[in-house]
């Protein structure tokens, strides 16, 4: 039976509608995009090696980033021993920058996480119900964003104290409301697409209308987003150490590195300008890459 | 138009009024009792008592934000606990310190933004559309902070061109202060170049895609008139986005004040927070909220009096 | 209506039993502005709607846009609530504590939406779209797969090439065939085809006519064809139900309504449709009036500010649903219109066909 409307259907339509081969998998496209783009790729190596010098810091470099000693303040660049200098106790440079990495990275990437995560639970929880919920929670992100980001941030940090944690949680509060933006808008939208009526109409629950109808077409702008958001973050975060709101010393980070150098730019400039490096290369890899993201799922939505 | 003026200055009062509870709650967050923070250790139970009464902090804690609340919206924001001058004197002097730099930084940056965004547009695809993109991308990336003092390092330290910190002898008339102006103006010009170049080649790329374009090329009108409605169309969510920079360089100019110890806002921000000033603090943020608020609403405002489809 | 109809074994009251039976439906929208977004008006979309449809006949639903038809067929699915009315499935009224739940109706109620692009998920293979409702209702995975692979054949399209496509690598017409294998997949009794062929060009349409024939009489289904276009309308049907302004204006068998229609919107409805015949010529302007507003409708017979017999009854009091008032009645199906006036319905006007 089926083999006769087969059949009927080779008749009816014309050879040409059918297509050569099957095309993969919509993230596996999106990264196929990325694979091609040499500014991504370039940039992910770039990335991949900060990771490689900060988490791996005691493969690149085995000296103390708390020892100092006195004697060795100071030094230019290209001392032998410490090719980078040392900084105003005397510890060396190039692992200070290293191990720093690693707080620098934490203090950007754990706020935005959390951001993700509750900002992303709260824009598709405003999104979806409409009404009043809706509006409780809008409306209640409306009041943060009446603050500029570094305002609020530092109100934050400056109240609850300096430390890590603080910090983290100053951020976490300042980037959750733009997240709650993005997961809504782009909730709404798809909530009222005509393939999410047809699953309602075909008797879907809620629960499995968002995972597998909304979910899809959420995440990835929150996604793109999110590596937007720790460009930012990096540079924030090191900010708010800088002015001493964050990691304390004798924790190596960048923010903090450039403020206690600060009075060194007379006696060795160059080196008290090199933490500023790191931050703004790590930034840009992250700005880059949240651009290359985006057309690479762009087009794919476009086509 | 009118009716959505309305409406927008009525949805702007519960967001001040939130805007003031978060203030006020976030002297309650730090740990510890708020009147610790102003009373030395050693200070006996009755002075403590006195303080909590002159304070307001034996009330109930709706009772301490009604009070401080009246005061506030009547500019009164108390004595600074650091140097037992008016609050509000000392604001608003630093305000309008912050107010130099902001608007000449923004004036600077959104010129260099369009420049830059313009030239990436219309030569898009060759060299300076890469290099205009580049520059533009630089601006977002790069910690203003870590900008200054490369400033300060060329200008400053390898020559003796122009002054590292402050604002300069009080004595002398602004204009023959110009070269305290330089460093930070053009430190806090950089991301709103970038952000605005970003943004006006984005959207210059749009209209010159669309096809309203191509019929008025057709039509044979020259360069210059075309340039003309590009600039019109692509006008309101540039400005709107320029309100919103100034908003930002008002209230987020914290770092770079710090840098060169100009005595704005900012600084007045970060010296209240390490001296536990917590007048001076609430007084501070709630102004500079406030300011970003208002200027939020007029950029709104402005938006809808240009484009009419933005009224609902 | 093919003659030998087996029972489908969900059946719950035999052939004389309606399967969906809509009493008294009404829904109305808000209207929002002023100061403070408050309710200044309403849009009556859908308002006193009653209507049934038999087993295994196709019920057309015609009228201009903004008539109510999609609102009726959304209100029908329960993707909205009505403000007020009554929805019978087989006997079953539907939402109630003494019926059948919203659920249990949509497993025997589907619907084929008009844009077959948004209808379907951009990320989702064809096959996934299909076996998905099955899926989420508890069928095992390679079962629900399987089954829709059988569909995909079943509505013309080769399983081994379209299974694994996605949605903008199909033509209009083979994806309105995958929403029809869609709402398939549950196996439903009614299927509501809200503009289903609209957005097609004509000779895709055709097969996509004709593939629903062939569908209905294969798997024993009750049609709810919604449409503006008459032609289509006419071909697929058995009975035709004529909406305006959100009310049913007239209902009947399908040849009597193009032949002889009763009702003076549904004359000038026909009469507005343009052919290529020479010997009628359209001399005059089939409608006076201006185009009635749904926030404003008018009082009474909400025809009535277009109509060329309207009279002071009209304005009173909104006229029933009944038979014709000059008798003719035909067996089978009854013929049932909503006008006052005798002389109105019983004007000489263009039917639909010479």
């Amino acid at each position: 039976m089926s083999d006769a409307t087969i059949d009927t259907a080779q008749r009816v339509l014309p050879a040409a509608d059918a297509p050569a081969s099957p095309a993969p998998g919509y993230w596996k496209s999106v990264s196929q995009r990325l694979a091609r783009d040499p500014v991504t790729i370039a940039v992910s190596l770039v990335l991949i090696g900060i990771l490689f010098i900060t988490i791996g810091a005691p493969l690149v470099t085995n000296a103390d980033p708390y020892a100092g000693s006195v004697l060795a303040r100071l030094k230019p660049i290209g001392t032998p021993g410490h090719w980078l200098g040392t900084d105003e106790t005397g510890r060396d440079l190039w692992t200070r920058l290293c191990y720093g990495g690693r707080l620098s990275l934490l203090a950007a990437v754990l706020p935005v996480t959390i951001a993700l995560f509750v900002g992303g639970f709260l824009g598709i929880l405003a999104g979806y119900s409409g009404g009043w919920i809706n509006t409780a929670i809008m409306r209640t992100m409306d009041v943060f964003y009446a603050f500029p980001s570094i305002l609020l941030a530092v109100a934050i940090c400056g109240m609850l104290g300096n430390g890590l944690t603080n910090s983290i949680l100053a951020l976490g509060v300042v980037f959750i409301p733009p997240m709650v933006r993005v997961a809504e808008t782009v909730t709404t939208q798809s909530r009222n697409l005509d393939f999410v009526e047809a699953a309602r109409a075909s008797g879907t629950t809620t629960l499995q209308i968002i995972r597998h109808h909304v979910l899809a077409n959420v995440l990835g702008p929150i996604l793109v987003y999110a590596t937007s958001l720790i460009s930012v973050s990096i540079i924030l975060s090191a900010g708010l150490s800088f002015l001493g709101l964050g990691v304390t010393p004798p924790e190596p980070e960048w923010g903090l590195m450039l403020n206690s150098l600060r009075q060194a730019i007379y006696v060795q400039p160059y080196v008290a300008a090199l933490p500023g490096v790191m931050i703004f290369v790590t930034s840009m890899c992250f700005n880059l890459m949240s651009d290359g993201l985006r057309s690479a799922m762009d087009v794919r939505l476009n086509k | 138009m009118l009716v959505f003026a309305l409406r927008r200055l009525l949805q702007a009062i519960p967001i001040l009024l939130g805007v003031s509870l978060v203030v006020f709650g976030l002297v309650h967050i730090a740990p510890g009792n708020p009147i610790d923070m102003l009373m030395p250790p050693e200070a006996s139970p009755e002075i403590v008592a006195q303080m909590k009464a002159a304070y307001g902090f034996d009330k109930p804690l709706y009772m301490q934000y009604l009070l401080w609340l009246l005061r506030a919206v009547r500019g009164d924001f108390g004595l600074s606990v650091f140097n037992a001058a008016p609050v509000w004197g000392q604001l608003v002097t630093a305000l309008e310190n912050t107010f130099i730099l902001a608007i000449l930084g923004a004036a600077l940056g959104f010129a260099l933004g369009i420049l830059t965004g313009l030239i990436a547009a219309l030569y898009h695809g060759r060299w300076p559309d890469k290099v205009a993109s580049a520059i533009a991308t630089a601006g977002v990336s790069l910690p203003h902070y870590w900008c200054a003092i490369v400033l300060v390092l060329v200008f400053a330290v390898f020559h003796d061109w122009l002054p590292a910190q402050g604002m300069g002898d009080d004595s002398l008339p602004i204009w023959q202060r110009l070269d305290f102006l330089v460093l930070p103006v053009v430190t806090l010009s950089l991301i709103p170049m970038g952000v605005i170049g970003r943004l006006v080649r984005a959207t210059v790329l749009d209209i010159l895609g669309q096809d309203f374009v191509g019929a008025l090329s057709a039509k044979g009108l020259t360069r210059w008139p075309v340039l003309r409605h590009i600039i019109k169309n692509a006008a309101p969510p540039v400005l709107a986005l320029m309100g919103l920079q100034f908003g930002y360089l008002l209230g987020g100019s914290i770092l770079v004040e710090t840098v060169f110890n100009w005595p704005g806002s900012g600084n007045l921000l970060n010296l209240a927070i390490f001296r536990r000033d917590i007048p001076v603090l609430q007084a501070t943020i709630l102004v500079l909220a406030t300011f970003f608020v208002l200027l939020n609403l007029m950029v709104d405002i402005a938006q809808a009096a240009i484009d009419p489809r933005i009224r609902r | 209506m093919s003659a030998a109809m087996k029972l489908d074994p969900r059946d719950r009251g035999g052939p004389a039993q309606p399967l969906l039976s809509v009493e008294g439906l009404k829904k109305y929208f808000p209207v929002r502005g002023g100061l403070l977004n408050r309710q200044v008006a309403t849009v009556q979309a859908v308002d006193d709607v009653s209507f049934s449809v038999r087993k295994g006949e196709t019920l057309g639903i015609v009228g201009e846009s903004g008539c109510g038809k999609s609102t009726t067929a959304r209100l029908l699915m329960r993707l909205m609530d009505p403000d007020s009315g009554s929805i019978v499935f087989d006997g079953d009224p539907v939402g109630e504590r003494a019926g059948i739940t919203v659920n249990e109706m949509r497993r025997q109620m589907q619907m084929v939406f008009q844009d077959s692009y948004t209808s379907l998920n951009p990320r989702m293979t064809m096959a996934e779209s299909i076996a998905y409702a099955p899926r989420m209702h508890g069928t095992p995975r390679k079962e629900a797969f399987d089954r829709a692979e059988t569909l995909l054949a079943q509505v013309g399209l080769n399983p081994r090439q379209y299974a694994r496509r996605y949605p903008h690598e199909l033509s209009g017409g083979q994806r309105q065939r995958v929403n029809i294998a869609r709402a398939l997949a549950l196996e439903p009794r009614l299927v509501i085809l809200d503009e289903a062929v609209a957005a097609l060009d004509k000779s895709v349409e055709a097969q996509v006519l004709n593939l629903l024939g062939d569908l209905k009489s294969r798997f024993n289904l009750t049609y709810l064809f919604i449409s503006h276009d008459l032609n289509v309308v006419e071909y697929m049907s058995d009975r035709v139900m004529v909406m305006y302004l959100g009310r049913v204006v007239e209902t009947g068998p399908v040849e009597q309504i193009y032949r002889k229609p009763r009702h003076p919107y549904t004359r000038a409805l026909f009469a507005s449709k343009p052919t290529l015949d020479p010997d009628r010529r359209t001399t005059e302007m089939p409608l006076t009036g201006d185009p009635p507003n749904p926030i404003n409708p008018p009082s009474g017979c909400r025809f009535r500010t277009r109509c060329a017999f309207a009279q002071a009854v009209c304005a009173e009091k909104p006229p029933p649903l009944a038979a014709p008032l000059d008798g003719e009645t035909a067996e089978g199906a009854p013929h049932l219109v909503a006008c006052h006036l005798p002389e109105a319905q019983a004007a000489m006007g263009v039917s639909a066909h010479a």
